[in-house]
């Protein structure tokens, strides 16, 4: 796989504080990364120095195959962090004509860029004249301008209204799906879900786990049942031996699963036992609840 | 280079206060021009500054930086607020996320500091020209293009005060507060100044040439000294008063070492705090 941010034992102090704790992680071609935490972790501090606003204390990192020097590789980069920065006075068109001089691309994908965001119509109102979920957008037309071959996304809807969120993540799971990588941080961990297939969690500023979304749920996932008689139906998934715990929850039985099993199996199974489900449901353990196992445990 | 300038002068194209105290700083310069041309009529009495002899050559190139040196004020706000809106507006940040080093982004402010003292400059040079060739007693080329060490001057004094001013945005970040800083080291050199004006009283130590002088506000003032007392008539008054000016109105090479060197410190200094500073 060819690497495009390597990060090895980076540190960051801020007097007594230490935002990022010896951190190192790899991001590869083409995956969709998730950096995961709750308020606080590194994530904005990590990114920060990856990108060359942050002075690190101590590690290094390296774009790309680290030949080149941090900004020069930067302009193959589409970054957004925390708030759209840009000239209140200037137009949409005029703020991403200046991007692309910075960048070093000729303009011909301004219209281009606006037009994925939704922007086109106003391209030419002033920027202090947009709404957050405009400004928003207008970030990611930048970042978009030099065809990035990784583009970083920092909380890309804090602060958006229910429409403005969903507009964004159309927007991403579009680039996603053009195979550009991507790595998003973000506390909400159902935004990373729906588009990540890699996480790094970071609690403190250290990461606990750094690998894929799929092999995060190493466990086969759980059942949810009931039945009319729940404790002839717990006697017996007890005697299967394919669960590693039963719990009660309310009028439902929930069993977590030691050996992969299909729902019609069981169901199969359970009814020549005798015993009708009344509700049979599988599923795995959502990102969220996998997060909260996780930055309990460590 | 010519990327960096034409990064710099797209934020600057559509800034439109920045270009509003552009076009003030140099109608004001026109505006002088065209007062002191005109013929006032006093009751019968024809009266008119041009013809009092401040525009004779070479004279007129002292006269004329001395007076535009004044106004270096007025872009002195604009390079200040250029630099601290980067902070303000968070696009600082920005531009270096988008690949711009942050010694990029100083050489772009450094070569507006360095385009707006060279265009006024030439704006001076050529004002004074037209109001020399209209005025002036003497027209020989030998004379038109002697003294011409003020016009330089005129450029260190802009380039230096303009750097120091864009050292106060970075290191500042708010335009308001850097422009009171600037007027406060003002008054701090003027007390330093009363301070050893004092010592040289009570103690005969003369703290003028060793200290004073390297002040940057003070060095920079020195550049250009004031023209009134070289002036024939204010001369010829003073004679007849029994007083005379012993001046040295030349432009001293150590003096324009000191500005150098400023210039030099604001520069290094801008980029220290740039380079140090999380964003």
């Amino acid at each position: 796989m060819q690497p495009i941010l390597t990060i090895n034992n980076l540190t960051k102090r801020f007097g007594p504080i230490t935002a990022v704790k010896d951190l190192s992680f790899t991001i590869e071609k083409g995956n969709v990364y998730g950096i995961l935490g709750p308020n606080g972790s590194g994530k904005s501090t990590t990114l920060g120095i990856v990108l060359n606003v942050v002075n690190r204390t101590s590690g290094d990192f390296s774009w790309f195959d680290g030949t080149e020097t941090t900004h020069d590789a930067l302009k193959r980069v589409g970054a957004i962090i925390e708030r759209p920065n840009f000239y209140p006075y200037m137009t949409a068109v005029q703020n991403l004509e200046l991007v692309c001089k910075i960048k070093g691309v000729d303009n011909s994908k301004v219209n281009e860029t606006l037009e994925v965001v939704g922007l086109l119509e106003r391209k030419d109102s002033k920027f202090r004249t947009f709404s957050l979920g405009m400004k928003q957008r207008l970030a990611i037309a930048s970042a978009l301008l030099n065809e990035p071959e990784i583009l970083i996304l920092d909380e890309p809807t804090n602060g958006l209204d229910p429409q403005g969120i969903h507009q964004i993540r159309q927007i991403i799971k579009k680039i996603a799906s053009q195979g550009t990588t991507i790595l998003l941080a973000s506390h909400l961990l159902d935004e990373v879900e729906k588009v990540c297939s890699h996480v790094v969690i970071l609690r403190k500023g250290e990461s606990l786990y750094t690998g894929s979304v799929d092999g995060m749920q190493a466990s086969h996932g759980f059942m949810t049942l009931e039945s009319k008689d729940n404790g002839a139906l717990q006697r017996e998934l007890e005697a299967m031996n394919a669960f590693t715990s039963i719990k009660q929850e309310g009028d439902r039985l929930v069993a977590y699963l030691n050996k992969p099993m299909d729902a019609g199996a069981l169901n199969e199974h359970l009814f020549s036992k005798g015993i009708a489900l009344s509700h049979l449901e599988k599923r795995k353990e959502s990102l969220e609840e996998l997060f909260l196992e996780i930055t309990q445990n460590n | 280079m010519l990327r960096l300038l034409n990064i710099e002068l797209h934020k600057l194209k559509y800034n439109k206060s920045a270009k509003a105290i552009s076009i003030v700083y140099f109608s004001l310069i026109l505006f002088i021009s065209l007062i002191v041309s005109i013929e006032f009529n006093f009751g019968g009495v024809k009266f008119r500054v041009a013809d009092q002899g401040i525009f004779n050559f070479p004279f007129i190139w002292h006269f004329n930086s001395w007076v535009a040196a004044w106004l270096k004020i007025f872009f002195a706000v604009v390079i200040v607020s250029i630099v601290a809106n980067e902070y303000s507006y968070r696009t600082l940040k920005q531009n270096l996320i988008d690949g711009l080093s942050k010694k990029e982004f100083l050489t772009s402010k450094f070569l507006t500091v360095l385009l707006f003292s060279a265009v006024s400059t030439i704006f001076l040079f050529v004002v004074s020209m037209i109001l020399g060739l209209i005025f002036s007693d003497y027209k020989e080329i030998g004379i038109i293009f002697s003294d011409m060490q003020y016009i330089l001057a005129y450029f260190l004094k802009l380039v230096c005060f303009f750097s120091f001013c864009m050292f106060l945005g970075i290191w500042v970040k708010r335009s308001a507060f850097a422009l009171g800083f600037l007027g406060l080291w003002q008054v701090v050199e003027g007390i330093i100044a009363m301070i050893f004006q004092w010592i040289r009283v009570k103690t005969d130590v003369n703290l003028f040439e060793t200290v004073y002088n390297f002040l940057p506000l003070n060095a920079m003032s020195d550049l250009l000294v004031e023209p009134f007392t070289r002036f024939g008539a204010v001369q010829s008054a003073a004679n007849q008063l029994g007083e005379s000016f012993d001046k040295d109105y030349d432009l001293s090479p150590l003096n324009v070492v000191i500005v150098l060197c400023w210039t030099a410190l604001f520069i290094y200094w801008s980029y220290a705090i740039l380079k140090k500073r999380d964003l």
